[in-house]
């Protein structure tokens, strides 16, 4: 299973990308291999106040539907419509799509997360 | 791990089968990607690891009378080789399971309940065994079976057994062809809207079967199946599923079945609330349901009218073959129009959805 360096990662598997106050927010290498052929993403709307283990994102392959929840709290300042076009891109290369980007309210929320190598370590255990 | 495997588990590994426990049983939910899978038995052929389901054997003296009153079904107008689709129904008219019944003679037949539904079948039958004079096994622990499915199933399956398949008809089976020292019964049946074979034998022969039609499958690029397309291949073609479309409160009348239940044959269990349900007309009804935005229907999905609940969904899929998004609902008998606007609820959101006929391939 592929762990991207240099990114942060929650229990559920998604992953994070900070850029100053914004945070990209993706499904891992793990969540799209167990859900396989990714049919439909449905995304949060712009402007969203999203918590953190909110649900803001649904991602659904052939046979079933898994929420995406946000390992932080923010709003909502972009989301990624090329999935609306194209769910298949978070299988084919779920690290350089994200799905939404939002803007952090409280950075020490990221201190809880994983890196690379502790979600390695996860992911061998689990 | 307490879930059992088949005799095939191996070899699903060794294939890179994606094998996780399901009701009980480590199979594989896909090889390559289900909705490849699903393409190539909907195209050309797929091969299934089925050897969880189970086997009742009924041999004796009583045996037709004891499945006619135990079953929805008439299994004494079936022709011996033919193969009767029949509920096992509860006292209430509610569907303990559905299943394939095989009739050798009216003195020795086959059950095949569904894999999670086998001890619950058997623990029901065995309470009406005694008053027959019949011989009840469970054989499921010594048969592996194996599934064929899609327009060239019979093509592989021929170069395999020295026996002319055209003498099977569709629902009809044969026992006894001899291949390699293994006995198997080949039936032509499979749950997938294709044509195809079910192959029947012991534990050992299912894996050189196995490894043969892998083998000769090569030459017509016959595909491994996992189960994850076995569902959406069976809900495409309007297949109702155990759990899904088929409950013990839900009746065969509500889930489209009647065909399955004879009420002109003597006594059978269920019968009398059954009919008591058909003369009064059965309140609820398993329908078609198509979404009119990109959200995909699924299991469980409440369905609203006014904001009131009148239905559930059964099974939903975005489907693979036909690219839309569908679903068979449970729902009040009064909304069960075609052409009917209704509300599906999908995570707290509201979505646009109409009723249509079930009959998605047709």
């Amino acid at each position: 299973m592929n762990v991207e360096k240099g990114l942060l990662y929650t229990k559920d598997h998604e992953w994070v990308k900070v850029e100053g106050d914004t945070a990209y927010i993706g499904i891992a290498d793990f969540a799209q291999s167990n859900l396989g052929d990714i049919v439909y993403v449905e995304l949060p709307e712009e402007d969203d106040e999203v918590s953190a283990k909110d649900s803001i994102a649904s991602v659904e392959s052939v046979k079933a539907a898994a929420e995406v929840f946000s390992p932080v709290d923010g709003t909502v300042v972009e989301i990624n419509e090329d999935l609306d076009d194209d769910p298949g891109l978070l299988n084919k290369a779920p690290y350089e799509h994200w799905i939404a980007k939002v803007e952090l309210s409280d950075k020490s929320q990221l201190d809880e997360l994983m890196n690379d190598a502790e979600y390695t370590d996860f992911l061998k255990e689990a | 791990m307490s879930a059992k495997k088949t005799p095939l588990y191996d070899r699903h590994i060794a294939a890179g089968g994606n094998v996780v426990d399901y009701a009980g049983w480590m199979l594989p939910v896909d090889y390559v990607g289900l909705k490849e899978e699903h393409k190539a038995v909907r195209e050309n052929v797929g091969l299934f690891d089925v050897s969880h389901m189970g086997e009742f054997d009924v041999k004796g003296k009583e045996a037709l009378k004891f499945l006619n009153y135990v079953c929805s079904n008439d299994f004494s107008k079936a022709a011996d080789g033919q193969i009767v689709y029949t509920m096992l129904c509860n006292e209430n008219g509610g569907i303990i399971d559905d299943l394939l019944v095989y009739k050798y003679n009216n003195e020795h037949f086959l059950m095949v309940p569904n894999a999670a539904n086998t001890e619950k079948d058997y623990n029901h039958l065995i309470k009406y065994v005694k008053d027959y004079d019949v011989e009840f096994n469970n054989i499921s622990d010594n048969v592996g079976e194996v599934a064929i499915q899609g327009p060239n199933s019979q093509k592989v399956l021929q170069k395999l057994v020295d026996f002319d398949l055209d003498q099977i008809k569709y629902y009809h089976f044969v026992d006894d062809i001899d291949y390699k020292g293994h006995k198997l019964l080949i039936s032509r049946t499979g749950y997938t809207g294709e044509d195809g074979f079910e192959v029947y034998t012991t534990p050992e022969g299912i894996q050189q079967v196995w490894d043969d039609l892998l083998e000769i499958g090569k030459e017509f690029e016959l595909q491994l199946c996992g189960l994850g397309c076995r569902d959406t291949l069976r809900f495409e073609a309007s297949m109702p599923l155990y759990g899904n479309e088929m409950g013990d409160d839900i009746s065969p009348l509500e889930a489209g079945l009647k065909f399955a239940v004879k009420f002109d044959k003597d006594d059978f269990i269920g019968k009398a609330a059954l009919e008591k349900e058909l003369a009064e007309g059965p309140k609820r009804k398993i329908i078609g349901l198509e979404m009119e935005d990109k959200r995909i229907p699924r299991h469980g999905y409440e369905i609203q009218k006014d904001g009131k609940k009148i239905g559930v969904i059964t099974t939903g899929y975005l489907s693979p073959t036909l690219n839309r998004r569908l679903a068979n609902v449970l729902i009040d008998i009064d909304e069960a129009v075609i052409g009917n606007e209704v509300d599906v609820i999908v995570r707290n959101k509201v979505s646009k959805a109409k009723i249509i006929s079930k009959k998605f391939m047709k």
